[in-house]
């Protein structure tokens, strides 16, 4: 019986010729990820331990992007502990205000993740750098610290649920799209305690961004990891990121998955989550006259420069409608860096949106964007739990950069093809 | 180990959104994210709840952010044991991490009520409900889960050299 992507990746990492399915076993770690509300907590558990060192000061990684620019005094307290921490323990890619951008998109972007790496983060959306064919995941502040102390972390090898893409998505879909009709198929909990494996010749259609932005919602379906196949493209972009070579890990032919999913790229509609789970999924063309407050563009998941481009297609020369307010988050300084030179802040700015610095913000109810009672908001994010952007009784439609640009155009719920 | 409470229960999907909303996420004082658990889904459990009350749920336990806060505000409220159909798995393994003992058994929690007396004695796999006489078997911890939970938590385990 042969492995799958990612058992090959742990097995490599562990020093086993292979594992199984079920085992437990302890994984070498070549990256260890933290952020300004998770760290905290991991660097009270490294105190405790009695470590005076990390194991390896550039494996190591925090980002301050949560709640910085630092939103409050206690936020401020919490990135002042994480700064004092890495700089006693010279962590070399500890990235603040100025720097950061939101750690799924930047850590790609400076080259920290190739592919055939482990990576743990104290953060769920860590998932995300499957896209370049990494294991990665998502963990606890405790795991975080005990990583940074030992360089290792525990695990139960998982089984696969196997996703073969093929054809071509259409104009205006894209990731975004493919990721939520997948949880709207299989469920919030439809790939629990399992990866997620994206093949298939549809996966050279799809862009970086698009794959990163797939592997980065793996989570709400539940999923330990999302892994795409390595193919030119994921060996290009490491090339133009990173000075590490990468280790390309194929799955073996007689690699078993638990399920199997044809998916066929060109059936694919502009796709929407309403409120309250990821799985609710509807057609943006089939959502009627559901009239929103605002929308955000931006976050790990829909944050990077084709998303801003994307949005910029649809948004250029139109207004966004009355009573909507319209946030643009680029995910990371070099993303924004990018969009201004290229003439996209201005285009947001001339419709009447505003552009931000990078931030997670709003995605998570933390600040710059949040939503009162009775307020409905298209977000190109990744959640949309009760309360998630802010009151209990506001309402997130999940979306594609597309589908959000559109909407705020027409001030609902709308099918881009609708105003092109 | 054993755990005797009054069950609290929920349905399926609980997130860790609603057992500790992210604006609270700027701290890291334990009685304090303990004050506000579950504000977002049951205002009233934080002042309901008692020392040693079990928790009860359906699927998908703790689903969304890592955030450790959440099984920590759990803890900190004062519940003993969560008893789910199924946890997300950073939810589970970070339970695990802090020491929060947590159970899947799909039996238990079709059996068991809101308020109903439970007792679970993990050491022998049983769960008994005191309410109805209802008595359901479970499952034990993998023996390298089993360690950690021992040692008190992964901190621990690092420390006496279970993991190394």
């Amino acid at each position: 019986m042969g492995m799958t992507m990612t058992q090959k990746v742990l097995a490599a990492h562990c020093g086993a010729e292979k594992v199984e399915a079920g085992e437990l076993i302890l994984v070498n770690l070549d990256l260890v990820l933290g952020n300004d509300i998770t760290s905290p907590v991991a660097i009270a558990e490294y105190n405790k331990l009695g470590i005076d060192k990390v194991f390896d000061s550039k494996k190591v990684t925090m980002v301050m992007d949560h709640f910085a620019p630092n939103k409050d005094i206690k936020a401020a307290e919490q990135c002042k502990m994480c700064r004092s921490f890495c700089g006693q323990q010279n962590i070399e890619h500890f990235y603040d205000v100025g720097q950061m951008g939101i750690e799924h998109a930047l850590l790609p972007e400076k080259g920290l993740v190739v592919s055939g790496d482990v990576v743990i983060g104290a953060d769920s959306h860590t998932c995300t750098y499957g896209a370049l064919g990494a294991f990665s995941t998502g963990v606890g502040s405790t795991d975080m610290a005990c990583g940074m102390a030992t360089g290792k972390a525990w695990f139960k090898v998982p089984s696969a649920i196997k996703f073969v893409l093929k054809g071509k998505l259409n104009k205006y879909v894209s990731g975004k799209d493919v990721i939520l009709h997948i949880i709207g198929k299989i469920g919030v909990d439809g790939a629990l305690y399992r990866s997620m494996e994206f093949t298939g010749e549809g996966v050279r259609s799809l862009s970086m961004a698009d794959r990163l932005c797939m592997a980065n919602m793996a989570i709400e379906a539940g999923a330990k990891n999302g892994i795409f196949e390595v193919d030119d493209e994921t060996l290009k972009y490491v090339a133009e990121h990173s000075t590490r070579k990468p280790v390309v890990f194929k799955a073996d032919e007689d690699a078993v998955y638990d399920e199997e999913y044809v998916i066929d790229l060109s059936e694919i509609k502009s796709t929407v989550s309403y409120p309250h789970l990821p799985e609710n999924t509807h057609l943006a063309e089939e959502s009627g006259n559901i009239k929103i407050d605002q929308v955000v563009i931006g976050s790990c998941t829909n944050g990077r420069l084709e998303d801003l481009i994307a949005a910029a297609e649809i948004m250029k020369g139109k207004k966004v409608a009355n009573n909507v307010r319209c946030i643009v988050i680029p995910a990371t300084q070099k993303v924004y860096l990018d969009a201004m030179e290229m003439g996209l802040l201005k285009i947001f700015v001339e419709a009447g949106a505003a552009v931000s610095t990078p931030t997670c913000g709003p995605c998570l109810g933390g600040h710059m964007g949040i939503l009162a009672a009775g307020e409905k908001a298209v977000a190109t994010t990744n959640r949309n739990f009760v309360g998630r952007m802010g009151h209990v009784d506001s309402e997130i439609y999940l979306a594609s950069p597309e589908v959000a640009a559109a909407s705020a155009v027409t001030g609902r719920i709308t099918d881009p093809k609708e105003v092109m | 180990m054993k755990f005797t409470g009054n069950a609290i229960k929920y349905g399926d999907n609980v997130d860790t959104d609603v057992i500790i909303p992210a604006r609270y996420l700027n701290t890291i004082d334990k009685k304090e994210l303990a004050s506000h658990c579950m504000e977002d889904l049951d205002k009233t459990f934080i002042t309901r709840v008692k020392d040693g009350d079990i928790m009860v749920a359906g699927n998908n336990f703790g689903c969304g952010s890592s955030r450790e806060h959440a099984p920590i505000a759990i803890k900190e409220s004062g519940i003993s044991l969560v008893i789910a159909n199924s946890f997300a798995r950073i939810f589970y393994r970070n339970s695990i991490n802090i020491g929060l003992a947590i159970l899947e058994c799909p039996e238990a929690v079709a059996g068991i009520n809101e308020g109903d007396k439970v007792e679970a004695d993990l050491d022998n796999g049983v769960i008994y409900n005191r309410t109805t006489g209802a008595e359901f078997k479970t499952k034990p911890f993998p023996e390298f889960v089993q360690k950690i939970i021992t040692a008190g938590g992964l901190v621990e385990s690092i420390k006496k050299g279970i993991i190394k």
